[in-house]
């Protein structure tokens, strides 16, 4: 009497392939767009302070960093772990800022270079003497626009 | 990820060795020095405050509500595009000083103070002239807003604020 029958074979309908392609495109592309490559290897820690006030830097381009911080793990058995500065993928010396500045000034063209700005990634726990000597070799380079990097706060 | 915020600020240019050291002259009640020594402990004007109590403090000594004689004195300006055309300028300046001890978060926290009474007056100013809040105000705007409430922060040359003498 049943109208539904068990006993029907019923073939299982095999997957659809087609849109696999799709799939498989749709998140190569969004690795793609939300990667960022990180331009230097950091040879320092640096956790940047948190900050309320913190301004959003319209031009990356236009900025040259300086890292200063104690050295990661792998590198601490050479330097220890005094901060240390880092620019571009060395440790470096205050005396190695002027040469870094003028680098970066070359590297810009003439009308960017009056809006190149330094930016000081330092970890919080540095003491300010060592962010104090970078900040007056600046002056003594004429680098005057210069931003502290930090972080939003978490809320 | 890199971080792309931060605090913006502007050095002042290496001083001349050959030029005259000429003092500037800054009316002692025009200048506010916040000192930080070595143990992150704040020193605003005369008193030792906590980071909590420096907006206020700094607020109060810009704004100078009640025109205090020891508080910052105001010059009337003109203010390019402004419709009421002048308008009393504070001429307090923040004079920021730290040993080479203090640690850097301490400064920052003490640097986005700063900044943070500043950008409430500005928020304060802006709402009572234009009715917006300074982020919402277009470019020109914004600027009448700066030349009213201006920015003066200095850091001072380093020197070792925790050292007795």
């Amino acid at each position: 009497m049943s109208r539904f029958k068990k006993g029907d074979k019923k073939e299982m309908p095999g997957i659809t392939s087609s849109s696999l392609s799709d799939i498989v495109f749709m998140l190569l592309f969004f690795f793609m767009v939300t990667t960022q490559m990180r331009e230097t290897e950091n040879k320092v820690k640096v956790t940047t302070p948190e900050a309320s006030e913190v301004v959003k830097l319209e031009r990356k381009d236009l900025n040259a960093y300086i890292n200063i911080g104690s050295p990661t793990l792998a590198y601490q058995a050479q330097y220890g772990t005094d901060a240390r500065i880092q620019l571009n993928d060395s440790f470096r010396t205050t005396d190695d800022i002027r040469d870094f500045i003028a680098a970066e000034r070359d590297a810009r063209s003439e009308a960017d270079r009056q809006l190149m700005t330094v930016s000081i990634r330092a970890d919080q726990d540095v003491r300010m003497g060592i962010v104090t000597d970078v900040k007056q070799e600046l002056r003594r380079c004429s680098a005057l626009k210069i931003m502290y990097s930090a972080r939003k706060p978490a809320k | 990820m890199g971080s792309h915020f931060g605090l913006s600020r502007r050095l002042p240019p290496m001083p001349d060795p050959n030029q005259k050291v000429e003092d500037q002259k800054v009316n002692r009640r025009n200048i506010i020095v916040v000192k930080i020594n070595s143990a992150d402990r704040i020193l605003a004007g005369t008193d030792a405050i906590d980071v909590s109590q420096l907006k206020d403090k700094i607020k109060e000594f810009i704004s100078n509500p009640s025109n205090d004689p020891n508080l910052p004195e105001k010059e009337v300006k003109q203010i390019e595009g402004y419709s009421k055309g002048t308008y009393p300028v504070s001429k307090g300046v923040i004079s920021l000083q730290n040993d080479r001890g203090t640690s850097y978060q301490a400064y920052i926290a003490v640097q986005n103070e700063l900044v943070k009474a500043v950008n409430e007056l500005r928020d304060e100013f802006a709402m009572r002239e234009f009715g917006k809040k300074y982020s919402a105000l277009d470019e020109d705007t914004q600027k009448i807003v700066r030349d009213c409430i201006p920015q003066n922060i200095s850091e001072a040359e380093p020197k070792d604020v925790g050292r007795r003498r």
